[in-house]
């Protein structure tokens, strides 16, 4: 009951948001909420660290950029290309890197994504160092136009809404049992007769997938793809906002995601301090505050009942 | 003969020089990342930063302070050895009984600090570093000719791995260490200090990324952001080598260096990818790498 309040509440604030914020930011801030909350699904309810998932939401935004602009096809097909991309890429390197576990499945997975970071330089469609810009919203639908950003942003949050919905649908399903079973145990469900590489596999594809949605759906709402998409760094943010939101938590990504998002927009002018501040982020959540904000306020409530 | 599949020998013999250049920093850098992995169990993240680190001390030893190259390859890999001190003492020791994941991720924080302090303080376009005039010129040897200092790097991390090599198989230290990376707490009981020999292990491997870093400085351009850019492909030959063996991370580091200088002439485009092409292969038909073995 008080869940169902909860979120209610959060879903009429997400509506009544860009009367009050500004909806280009609150755009960039569901985008990649979503992004943290797809990586969550496979941090923090498989037990895998990817440290490439820029390679989804860099690709995605690439090819949903280009859909969009030079294909001139509707958003809503531009981001389905996108995502779907973005799923190829994932079950290829989810293929590969499955092979592999704990630190090492983190090791093959940056270096994966340093590939597709090579290829994104060289290939001609991603204008390397300028990136592909000014991609035009266009029609949903071929009917309404996106132009304007309060429509932009009611579409994007009906994504989000939607991704959320799914990925929490996920989470409490037989299936998210399974992978929360391989987190915390991986020979115990192999030997209760799971395949436990494939429950692996399709947890990563998943996770890519929406990672893709994420990045696809940011190239529509900002109108440019560039190449710090793709980049690791990219991959170590998400990273970021998943343990400091509250690694394993259905909201931590998100909370997560908009303190990093606000945190890189007032602190633009301090320049390269904010990697500096990025990476002691970094540090102290290791060390002293491994929960993250969510898991913290969750525990703190359990712990009272 | 002057030609091979189309490509001048020359061109050739040069590009394979500087992919054994390349290989020497590949495999000094495993080196160390698989000594530390094997004692601490954790994967250095930083490794690459404490290269850069290194890179900076030898640059500003010689235009601060006006220390030569030869001083610099002793002070500057200490000072990094000390970082790696400061690193271990205050933040590695308290993630020892959690998953190895933090100890990537804690890595991965320090290397964005340190990043972010050089580029803030010195940009991301590179500072060159005045070669020693010992090392200026080449050898000629008539069919090629070989920079003397390329040939210094080369030899000297020969030596480098050489000695890691030996102090860790065959010397005593090396078998307490080896014990300790089996059963930490039994070589604790038999009245051997582990935590010291964690914190040495970890200063030691740091100060060989140091050094690295300080022999790369007249090579590459001294740049906040060479760690990054050297780190992932390193990760990559870790991958491939398996980080069991410290014979295996040697050969591997080198042996891939040579094939991505091969690559640069026969099929540019790919040389910054073929690593990773590498990688992949190895997953698909030796997923716990070439040296290593599956746990």
């Amino acid at each position: 009951m008080r869940q169902t309040i909860l979120y209610a509440g959060l879903l009429l604030a997400l509506l009544v948001a860009p009367w009050i914020g500004y909806p280009v930011f609150l755009m960039k801030a569901l985008c990649f909420a979503l992004f943290a909350s797809a990586f969550n699904l496979l941090i923090g309810f498989t037990g895998l660290l990817s440290f490439g998932h820029a390679m989804f939401f860099g690709f995605a935004a690439y090819v949903a950029g280009h859909a969009a602009k030079v294909w001139g096809l509707t958003p809503e097909v531009a981001i389905l290309c996108g995502t779907l991309s973005a799923t190829g890429i994932g079950v290829l390197t989810g293929w590969l890197a499955v092979r592999r576990q704990g630190i090492y499945f983190a090791m093959v997975t940056l270096a994966l994504a340093q590939m597709i970071y090579f290829l994104c330089v060289q290939a001609p469609f991603t204008y390397a160092e300028d990136g592909i810009q000014s991609i035009p919203r266009g029609q949903l639908l071929g009917v309404i136009g996106l132009g304007d950003d309060m429509v932009m942003y009611y579409f994007v949050m009906a994504i989000f809404v939607a991704a959320f919905a799914l990925i929490y649908r996920i989470v409490h399903s037989p299936f998210g049992q399974v992978l929360k079973s391989i987190r915390e145990n991986e020979a115990r469900a192999l030997s209760l007769g799971y395949q436990v590489d494939r429950y692996k596999l399709m947890a990563f594809v998943l996770s890519a997938t929406l990672a893709g949605l994420a990045g696809a759906t940011k190239t529509l709402a900002l109108g440019l793809a560039t190449l710090t998409d793709v980049g690791w760094q990219m991959s170590g943010e998400v990273v970021l906002m998943t343990l400091l939101g509250g690694m394993g938590t259905i909201l931590g990504p998100s909370v997560g995601a908009i303190i990093i998002v606000a945190m890189q927009n007032y602190l633009a002018d301090l320049g390269s301090w904010v990697t500096t501040i990025m990476g002691a982020t970094f540090v102290v959540c290791v060390l002293v505050f491994r929960r993250g904000i969510v898991g913290e306020i969750a525990h703190r409530f359990e712990r009272k009942a | 003969m002057t030609e091979l599949f189309g490509v001048p020998i020359q061109a050739l013999l040069g590009q394979l020089m500087l992919g054994l250049v390349n290989g020497s920093f590949y495999a000094i850098l495993s080196l160390g990342l698989a000594v530390i992995f094997g004692m601490l169990n954790i994967v250095n993240f930083a490794h690459g930063a404490l290269y850069m680190v290194g890179a900076f001390f030898a640059w500003m030893l010689l235009n601060y302070a006006g220390i030569n190259y030869w001083a610099a390859l002793v002070i500057a890999p200490l000072g990094v050895a000390l970082i790696g001190v400061v690193i271990e003492k205050t933040m590695l020791q308290w993630l020892r009984q959690l998953d190895h994941l933090y100890g990537l991720l804690l890595t991965f924080g320090l290397a964005l600090i340190l990043e972010g302090v050089f580029r803030e303080f010195y940009g991301s376009s590179g500072l060159p570093y005045d070669l020693p005039d010992v090392f200026k010129g080449v050898f000629d040897l008539g069919f090629m000719m070989l920079p003397k200092y390329r040939i210094w790097v080369i030899v000297m991390s020969f030596v480098l791995c050489l000695f890691t090599w030996y102090v860790i198989e065959k010397t005593k230290l090396g078998a307490y260490l080896r014990a300790g990376t089996e059963n930490a707490q039994l070589v604790q009981a038999f009245g051997i200090n582990v935590p010291l020999m964690i914190t040495l292990t970890y200063a030691f491997g740091v100060g060989l990324a140091g050094l690295a870093g300080v022999m790369a400085a007249p090579i590459y351009q001294v740049s906040p952001l060479m760690g990054s850019n050297i780190i992932i492909v390193v990760f990559a030959v870790v991958v491939i080598g398996g980080m069991g063996s410290i014979l295996g991370s040697i050969l591997t580091g080198l042996g891939l260096g040579l094939i991505e200088g091969l690559t640069k002439v026969f099929f540019a485009e790919a040389s910054t990818t073929v690593v990773f092409v590498i990688m992949a292969i190895v997953l698909l038909l030796r997923p716990a790498g070439l040296f290593g073995r599956e746990k």
